[in-house]
């Protein structure tokens, strides 16, 4: 293999080889390289298939926009990476890299078949080629499409790294290492300010690493640098951050950088996190993000070896590494000129520099003569030729009048382009920050922001070495000085810098038909000139809709290197200006974002919190299976040896309505209102009335929205005349406790009411049965437990096995029932006494899906489950609930608005399948004639739905219109397998009279 | 994450401490029965949805609990002004006066209703 390195040229240590791997062929860089500066100092350009074409495609930039050279990354155990850019790939020595998105292999790859049928992949082909026939769409297409189309394949192991994330607060936030963002961090860090510097790149020094010309203060460019950089590293104030992206601005100077901390590591630390997310909230902040080189539009110009011209410079001057032997140079700006120079003065060939622009600084020319380079001004590209990598351009001259002249083969195997220079504008845009386009220089630059953010330097539209220097360092003292700092802007003699002038042109001419040749606007989405064209031809014209129709500017890229060139030939095909068109939204990250990077510490455990109830550890022990009900694990139901689901709540059913069950209700919510106006609150909030409930009995509370829908229900003890003990749903307490806060604070303000949280305080023990007495009988202290002194909807404090208790005589089973509250950090103790003094009665623990079938057999309701936040109380049959003396409560008056009152609405009923056995399924839709046409008038739907062991069939409950009216009446229920026929009852199916509440 | 300032801590904290809670400044009637429909339609539903300037209400859920009210611009999603629950909708002179450059401090970020009762 030959080396294109140059001996003397660059800033790495040759002494210094790595060894990797591409497509499994072994390869030697040299520590500081990227993977894509590697594979060029070995000659190699091919490094990838393009997305829907399969075009061999090469490397086009030096940095963090490469569209073209995205590789997969496999560092074993799992840390597999695809769509990496070979161009901010550190190299490190085992590194193993494979192409994508070709096969068998990326010379030969089968899928180059779409580039003849192009015709077919136009823009919008996924609109028109693949609609007909309509059924082929799944089965054939999207099929192929999937497996011709993409980038690298998704990993499937589970990410095995750890991922670390930080606050930071600092004075100023310097985002790039380039000179601007150099001479801003020096400037704001001699005054004492903090400040952080962040730069993507591996090194701090951005486009300075590529600079050999000019220049600074009396030093080399370098020797600036390394000084600069030194200066920075010794102020404690300052924190610099390299191989770090500020992926987005947001609000209040509130920025997210993502720094990469061990994928450059030969060898990774156990435990060491990978990437580690910093959250900066900055008193300032200063962008300098440099720009962005365009490349030129013309037939062929994405072939393996034509790239852009400041990345060979790149290449050449910072890694030593030269893009070809004999390379051509095609350009409409000064800088391209500076790369040929360089070449030529390292000893490559440069067959010509060709010039579009009708006139060059004679400057450059003279340069170039000198060089003994040849110059073809006012020339134009028109083709390249060569399989897998360039081997000739044509070239043309252009007349004055435009016209487009013979064209000549220059042979070649590199081709570098520029077509001038695009602000990166990206973070400034995050900001909501308006663009001013720049007519004359066709770009656009920063405008206003409402951040404290200042934009220098090339991003702001200020090119060049000394340009970059001054803004920066102005900025530096200006943003600390606003602070109260003193700081002065240091000024930086800049020599040997050549002034850079250039023009923009939409497309190279040509004097080929522009409808049928293939100019690449977009790389990464092969997106052509023609493309854009057709677009508009078919009707878009918002620069939004171009982008999702011919997909320009979308993937990974985000259109950083096209969407200049194709608004420009947007708005020309639109004949309108480019402002009028306007430039697609730049949204957060900047560059692809590891989803790691943003879990951060939040996974696995972590992820969510998981509540326990103090009884938890018992269910668990006990084997009990649980599910998750809001943020709570609950026990769901406990198997005993060899049972299933339905067997186990077969069981313990059956256990709470011949004996004894026992349940852990700790989640309930609970809330404690005190003050000598609690009932007054309580009359406002919930539907009931209050006033007249004597302390030590309990009433079942119902809360409204103001809109009048149920919101939550739960038991409420009265405990004294100015204490209540409210419960709500278990996944309703948080919302109802901000309720009552809302109308307390902001309403009635003038209640002398106290609210209080008292969900964890509490461990709550429901004991269920005809036993359910005669177990605690012995065990209370200070209650008597008599039917006629404690009747159900009593509540009263004493003590429980030895312990303080608000005892609850209460069911939410349709037995005899107590709801045992006790201090939490006793719930386990007393659990536990409970089930072992419960042994004579073979007392069942149960869980969840017991308690939903028993409450279920006595229509009783689970708001949330039998209520969706559009029944009021009379449509879910729970209009005895509402006080209907009271003046006011929260969502009386909705009561009376028209649509409450209509005979139609959808109201809460029973349904019976005709089959005993069927199990109806929840959600499940209802309607009255199954033999309707399509779309059915659905009428309702099943909202609870569970086998009754103690009625021996299946039961239901459901929403219907009108449904209480239609008692008897028959519907039809459609399920996939066939249409079920049940009758519409009441909804308690269960002991009806409520006999056994009270034995 | 927008900074928020809580008028009862009298002091900036990141966004996720709060919770926002809808436009500011509808009173619920004394007594809704006696609303036609129409009118309690409006009072249920009907909201400004400004493009500008818009008077809201927030709760510092995670600290102090309190609700409170807020000037917020929906365009840029400025915060212009906070203050207690209860106090006036604020002028436009007094959001401006708070908003002015030589105000921009934390302790003049209020209306000036609020400054005199905090010195009171």
């Amino acid at each position: 293999m030959t080396s294109f390195r140059i001996p003397g040229k660059g800033r790495l240590t040759a002494a210094a080889p790595v060894h990797f791997t591409f497509d499994g062929q072994p390869f030697q860089g040299v520590a500081g390289d990227s993977l894509a500066s590697a594979l060029l100092a070995n000659g190699v350009h091919l490094v990838g298939r393009s997305f829907k074409y399969h075009r061999p495609r090469g490397i086009l930039s030096a940095g963090s926009e490469e569209p073209n050279a995205l590789v997969s990354t496999d560092r074993g155990q799992g840390r597999f990476e695809p769509n990496t850019r070979a161009t901010m790939l550190e190299l490190y020595d085992g590194l193993a890299a494979t192409s994508q998105n070709r096969w068998p292999s990326l010379r030969r790859d089968v899928g180059a078949v779409n580039d003849a049928l192009y015709m077919l992949f136009s823009a919008g082909f996924y609109y028109k080629t693949f609609m007909w026939p309509k059924s082929f769409w799944t089965k054939v297409y999207e099929p192929f499409i999937r497996n011709a189309a993409g980038l690298g394949p998704a990993p499937v192991a589970v990410d095995p790294d750890v991922y670390a994330s930080r606050f930071a607060h600092c004075d100023l936030l310097v985002v790039g290492g380039g000179p601007a963002g150099l001479a801003a961090a020096l400037a704001a860090g001699r005054s004492g300010a903090s400040v952080i510097l962040c730069d993507e790149q591996a090194e701090l020094g951005g486009s300075l690493l590529s600079e050999t010309d000019a220049g600074i203060d009396g030093r080399s460019g370098w020797g600036w640098l390394d000084e600069t950089r030194a200066a920075l590293a010794a102020l404690p104030n300052v924190t610099l951050l390299p191989r770090t992206t500020a992926i987005g601005y947001y609000h209040q100077n509130f920025l997210g950088l993502c720094q990469r901390l061990t994928d450059h590591l030969t060898v990774v630390p156990d435990g060491a996190p990978r990437e580690r997310l910093w959250k900066v909230r900055a008193k300032r902040v200063v962008l300098a993000q440099g720009s962005i080189e365009k490349p030129l539009v013309f037939a062929g110009n994405d072939r393996p070896g034509v790239m852009l011209a400041g990345a060979a410079r790149a290449y050449l001057n910072r890694y030593g590494v030269a893009v070809g032997r004999r390379v051509a140079i095609v350009t409409t700006h000064d800088s391209a000129w500076l790369a040929a120079f360089d070449l030529a003065r390292a000893g490559v060939a440069v067959a010509a520099i060709v010039d579009a622009r009708g006139t060059v600084p004679a400057g450059l020319v003279a340069r170039a003569e000198a060089l003994r380079i040849p110059t073809r001004i006012g020339w134009t590209v028109t083709d390249t030729a060569g399989r897998l990598r360039v081997e000739s351009v044509r070239i043309n001259p252009v007349a004055a009048d435009g016209t487009v002249g013979a064209g000549q083969t220059l042979a070649c195997d590199a081709l570098l382009m520029s077509g001038g220079w695009t602000p990166s504008v990206h973070l400034f845009s995050h900001t909501k920050g308006s663009l001013r386009w720049q007519e004359d220089r066709q770009m656009f630059t920063p405008g206003e922001t409402v951040e404290d953010g200042c934009p220098v330097g090339a991003c702001a539209g200020r090119f060049g070495l000394a340009a970059a220097l001054e803004d920066g360092a102005e900025a530096g003292r200006a943003a600390v000085a606003a602070l109260g700092f003193t700081a002065e802007a240091t000024a930086h003699r800049v020599t040997d810098e050549t002034p850079l002038t250039g023009t923009s042109l939409r497309e190279l001419p040509t004097d080929r038909d522009p409808s049928r040749i293939k100019a690449f606007v977009d790389f990464q989405n092969d997106v052509m000139a023609k493309d854009i064209r057709l677009a508009v031809r078919e009707g878009f014209q918002s620069i939004e809709h171009i982008k999702r129709y011919t997909t320009t500017g979308m993937a990974t890229d985000q259109g950083k290197i096209s969407n200049i060139n194709g608004l420009a030939i947007a708005a020309d095909a639109l004949k309108r200006p480019a402002p009028a068109v306007g430039l697609t939204t730049f949204r957060p990250p900047y560059t692809p974002t590891t989803f790691g990077a943003f879990a951060g510490y939040n996974r696995g455990d972590l992820f969510e919190v998981t509540r326990k109830t103090p009884i938890d550890g018992w269910a668990e022990a006990q084997g009990a299976v649980f599910e998750p009900v809001s943020l709570w694990r609950r026990a769901w139901y406990f198997p005993q040896a060899g049972e299933d689901m339905h067997a186990a709540v077969a069981r313990e059913c059956a256990a709470v309505r011949s004996s004894l069950g026992m349940f852990d209700a700790s989640t309930l919510g609970k809330i404690e209102i005190v003050g000598p106006d609690a009932a007054e609150f309580m009359n406002r909030m919930y539907t009931n009335a209050w006033t007249k409930l004597a302390p030590g009995r309990c009433r079942y509370g119902l809360m409204l929205g103001e809109d009048g829908f149920i919101r939550d229900d739960g038991v409420i003890g009265r405990l004294a005349h100015d204490r209540f003990h409210v419960t709500t749903t278990t996944g309703g307490a948080a919302r109802v406790l901000a309720m009552m806060e809302d109308y307390l604070q902001t309403e009635w303000p003038d209640l002398k009411v106290w609210l209080t949280s008292t969900t964890e305080q509490w461990a709550v023990i429901a004991l269920q049965g005809p036993n359910a007495r005669k177990l605690i009988e012995p065990l209370v202290e200070g209650i008597d437990l008599a039917d006629s002194a404690f009747p159900h909807m009593a509540v009263a404090e004493g003590r429980i096995c030895g312990v303080p208790t608000r005892l609850f005589r209460v069911s939410f089973t349709g037995e005899l029932g107590f709801e045992i509250n006790v201090p939490a950090r006793h719930g386990r103790a007393v659990w536990e006494a409970l089930h072992e003094a419960g042994q004579r009665f073979g007392i069942t623990p149960y869980g969840t899906e017991t308690m939903h079938v028993l409450r279920a057999e006595k229509g009783y309701i689970i708001v949330g489950q039998d209520t969706d936040g559009t029944l009021t109380p009379d449509d879910s049959g729970l209009g005895w609930a509402v006080g209907k003396t009271k003046p006011d409560f929260v969502g009386k008056r909705s009561l009376t608005r028209p649509d409450m009152l209509v005979p139609h609405r959808k109201q809460l009923v029973g349904l019976l399948t005709e089959d005993p056995q069927t199990v109806l399924e929840e959600g499940a839709q209802i309607v009255l004639d199954p033999n309707q046409p399509l779309p059915m008038k659905m009428v309702g739907h099943v909202t609870s739905s569970y086998w009754s062991a103690a009625l021996g069939r299946s039961i239901a409950l459901a929403v219907v219109e009108g449904g209480r009216a239609r008692q008897g009446e028959t519907v039809h229920v459609p399920m996939p397998d066939r249409v079920h026929r049940a009758t519409v009852t009441g909804t308690v199916f269960f002991d009806p009279d409520n006999t056994r509440l009270s034995a | 994450m927008l900074l928020i300032r809580c008028p009862y801590c009298e002091a900036e904290r990141p966004e996720v401490e709060f919770v926002y809670a809808g436009e500011a400044h509808i009173t619920r009637p004394t007594n809704p029965s006696a609303l036609s429909d129409e009118a309690w339609k409006d009072h249920l539903f009907t909201r400004t949805n400004p493009r500008g300037r818009h008077f809201e209400r927030w709760r510092h859920l995670h600290g102090c609990g309190r609700f409170f009210n807020a000037v917020r611009d929906t365009v840029s999603d400025r915060f212009a002004l906070t203050y207690k629950a209860g106090l006036p909708r604020p002028t436009d002179a007094e959001i401006e006066a708070a908003n002015a450059p030589a105000a921009q401090t934390p302790a003049t970020n209020a209306p000036a209703a609020q400054n005199q009762e905090a010195r009171s």
